[in-house]
């Protein structure tokens, strides 16, 4: 749905040299900022572009990656055109979030925190989204979905799967 | 220097205006607790131990961090201090694998201290543990970090070694310490110098135990086992038997040895001295024939490792010997061998040594000898394991007779080789033979005092031999040797012949399999000389202080290896280096998905 247009990844990491060379040689002073711009250009923050950053500021792998997860607006993993967020929240986790999570995970075939290959879904662990009184609540990009039950999944999965 | 009046717990003191509360408090004799803080290298204030009252502030504060003001009152004992402290300790112990009766630091931990001193019986809050990691997988370093109590003292001795291996990863509950990715220190961009292990107060890094090996051999009567000991760990023995900070213990250590049941008794100072024959002729060579420059020592594995990872354009420069252990356990595997009329594949060369590094070196695919079918060594043991196992043995240590190594075939070694475990001392034991050559003559001038000490972590000297010079430099800790090298790389420093680069700062005497000393008593003294005095203190009285003065040496020569660098010392002694990658991306096959 968002960016049809896909680079490819020469592209990215084209773009993503660019940045880094704005930086290059200043220091763990500038790290956040250029993760943030590195980020924005190729999506998200993989180990190949960690040892890029690394390298240009002279900085260790380790430390780049500890900022990394330490803020939660860095990503480690692709994000895919369509974001699953499940809350799991105490609401919705009494209400069975759990279970409903799992079988968003099965019919996916993938982890919280990782993206399907052919980059359309990915799953995001998430806190509560203030919409209790709905729970379980699952977000897809936007749309909220309330008061789920597993076996609903595959149907709302498959309105994103045709777009 | 400016000075300024404080009052701790009633007591007036005059004490330099940049001093911390902590440090004003411990000049008046007043102890405040620490856990986080290590002088010099983490000063954070992350774990608030410490915490005081200063009159007038609102909030207590952090003595670790708080520099002390003209006219401070500070009270470290007040109702309101005790209580804070001791929840803060409970809050850490709830989160903590209490099992101090089956770890590896009880007796010397600085957490199980704090809780015997404040006399913690009960904790209030039993919280969940955080998930937790046991890494074994090298054969240098453990992690488990159920003991991790997330101070960050090891994260700050990697920074400072130039490496940052280790992280702060995550945050809030989930925190953790580790490489990137948590992955294993076995796949991680680590030299094993085992810094962090000193800098932990806990038991959440160490070494790699293998004192169970060791045992095993000595029981088994098929095999005959030889120990080597290096010359560093005779400066720091004493410590883990309570012996004060810079006890020379030689004789001991050999006796204790003998006791434990070794079947032969050697001083790796033979290697050593060895290493120099080898090495000052590699030397000598190059700078004869145009050779690669400078030349670089390989003596310190941690070391080796670090220009494998992070400076692989300079594996030339680096020399080709092997270690002095190394050297030593080739050495025992093959002209002992042959000499005793022992099969080689009978002996078991165990080597005691202040580092975690060199149980991964004796490893490496190079120290294994495929013509004879054996390792050169097959067992690394630290300082700190040595004591466990004297300790297990029932030795009453401080007791034992002085006692020397055995005395045959390769019981000689001179006081050139006993500096080796000091900063500047390989250098300055090269210098010593290298001169005598050049000027083809036995000098009497053999103290180097520009290489020595630890006033500067990088040194240089000129020095003049005849008509040759020779200009040299000293690094010790690698975040020194990342600077020299950059300096080399970049053309801004002088034309070096021969450098000598320790891992550790410091060098051997400060190694990664050393006694650790608690944080208090580090705040009054400089480990690295007080121990590198204990080594100084030995060169002087031995009756031969340069290494081609080795009576075995020589004979080793003559008998076996024909001379120095001779083709057949070039199997035995002699090895090769190859280039690491830092994360390649085999190392998270099952987490990237890209
Ligand atoms: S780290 Fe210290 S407190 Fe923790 S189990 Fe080991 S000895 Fe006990
Ligand atoms: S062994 Fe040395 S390089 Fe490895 S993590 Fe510890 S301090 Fe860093
Ligand atoms: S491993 Fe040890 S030194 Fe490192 S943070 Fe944990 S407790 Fe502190
Ligand atoms: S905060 Fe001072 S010792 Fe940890």
């Amino acid at each position: 749905m968002a960016t049809t247009t896909r680079l490819t990844h020469d592209e990215k990491i084209n773009k993503l040299n660019k940045v880094i060379d704005k930086y290059r040689g200043q220091g763990r002073k500038v790290l956040m900022q250029l993760l943030q711009e590195a980020q924005a250009v190729y999506g998200y923050l993989p180990l190949e572009v960690q040892r890029m950053v690394a390298d240009a500021l002279d900085l260790s792998v380790a430390e780049v990656y500890g900022v990394i997860t330490f803020y939660s607006f860095f990503s480690l993993n692709p994000k895919g055109d369509n974001q699953i967020s499940v809350c799991m929240g105490t609401a919705c986790y009494v209400k069975g979030a759990q279970a409903v999570l799992d079988k968003v995970i099965s019919e996916l075939g993938i982890q919280v925190g990782e993206c399907t290959q052919d980059g359309r879904f990915s799953i995001h662990a998430c806190r509560c989204v203030g919409a209790c009184g709905l729970a379980p609540v699952m977000m897809i990009n936007e749309n909220v979905y309330g008061r789920l039950t597993p076996d609903q999944i595959p149907e709302i999965l498959a309105k994103y799967k045709e777009a | 220097m400016d000075k300024v009046n404080v009052t701790i717990d009633g007591i007036k003191i005059e004490v330099p205006a940049k001093y911390t509360i902590l440090e004003a408090a411990r000049s008046a004799g007043v102890k405040i607790p620490t856990l986080c803080y290590l002088k010099g290298i983490n000063e954070i204030g992350a774990c608030r131990v410490c915490l005081v009252e200063v009159v007038g502030g609102r909030s207590l504060s952090a003595a670790c961090v708080t520099p002390v003001t003209e006219g401070m009152v500070v009270q470290t004992q007040t109702p309101r201090v005790r209580n804070t402290r001791r929840s803060t300790l409970e809050m850490i112990l709830s989160d903590h694998n209490r099992d101090c009766l089956a770890c590896i630091r009880n007796g010397n931990c600085e957490l199980q201290t704090l809780s015997e001193t404040y006399g913690i019986r009960e904790i209030s809050f039993e919280g969940t543990k955080s998930p937790s990691q046991y890494d074994d997988v090298s054969a240098s370093i453990v992690r488990d970090s159920s003991k991790c109590i997330a101070c960050g003292r090891c994260v700050a001795a990697c920074q400072k070694q130039g490496i940052s291996v280790l992280s702060f990863i995550n945050r809030g509950f989930e925190t953790a310490i580790g490489p990137a990715y948590d992955i294993s220190m076995a796949d991680a961009p680590c030299i094993y110098c085992g810094q962090c292990i000193i800098a932990c107060p806990v038991g959440a890094l160490h070494e790699k135990e293998d004192d169970e090996r060791v045992w095993n051999a000595i029981m088994d009567p098929k095999k005959h086992v030889v120990v080597q000991v290096a010359p560093a760990v005779r400066a720091a023995l004493g410590e883990c038997f309570g012996l004060p900070i810079g006890t020379r213990v030689t004789g001991k250590m050999f006796a204790a040895l003998r006791r434990l049941g070794f079947d032969k008794i050697y001083d790796t100072n033979f290697g050593a001295d060895l290493t120099i024959m080898e090495e000052g002729t590699e030397l000598l060579n190059r700078i004869k024939t145009g050779g690669k420059l400078p030349m670089i020592t390989s003596c310190s594995p941690g070391w080796i490792r670090f220009a494998e990872f992070y400076y692989p354009d300079f594996l030339d420069n680096l020399s080709t010997c092997k270690s002095p252990h190394q050297m030593e356990g080739a050495i025992i595997k093959s002209y002992y061998a042959e000499k005793k009329g022992i099969d080689p594949k009978d002996i078991f060369v165990v080597s005691i040594m202040p580092c975690t590094s060199k149980k991964t070196e004796a490893d490496r695919d190079e120290m294994f000898n495929p013509s004879l079918g054996v390792r050169d060594v097959d067992a690394v043991l630290t300082t700190r394991e040595i004591s466990r196992m004297i300790k297990q043995a029932g030795i009453d240590f401080n007791h034992l007779p002085d006692e020397g190594p055995d005395q045959d075939l390769i019981g000689e070694y001179t006081g050139a080789a006993v500096i080796f475990g000091a900063t500047g001392g390989v250098m300055e034991a090269a210098l010593r033979t290298v001169a005598d050559i050049l000027g083809e003559q036995d000098l009497p001038a053999i103290e180097y005092q520009a290489v020595r000490g630890v006033e500067s972590l990088i040194k240089e000297a000129e020095i003049e031999i005849g008509e040759h010079k020779i200009r040299v430099a000293v690094a010790h800790s690698t975040a020194a040797a990342r600077k020299l090298l950059d300096d080399i790389r970049d053309g801004s420093a002088p034309e070096y012949h021969f450098i000598e680069i320790m891992g550790c700062s410091g060098g051997c005497v400060c190694g990664g399999g050393q006694p650790q000393i608690d944080a208090q008593t580090l705040m009054d003294i400089d480990l690295r000389t007080a121990r590198a005095q204990a080594l100084y203190e030995e060169d002087v009285i031995m009756p031969e202080r340069k290494s081609h003065k080795n009576a075995d040496v020589e004979k080793l020569y003559q008998e076996f290896l024909e001379q120095p660098n001779s083709h057949k010392a070039h199997a035995l002694l002699h090895t090769h280096y190859q280039r690491r990658e830092i994360y390649p991306d085999s190392v998270l096959q099952s987490n990237d998905t890209e």
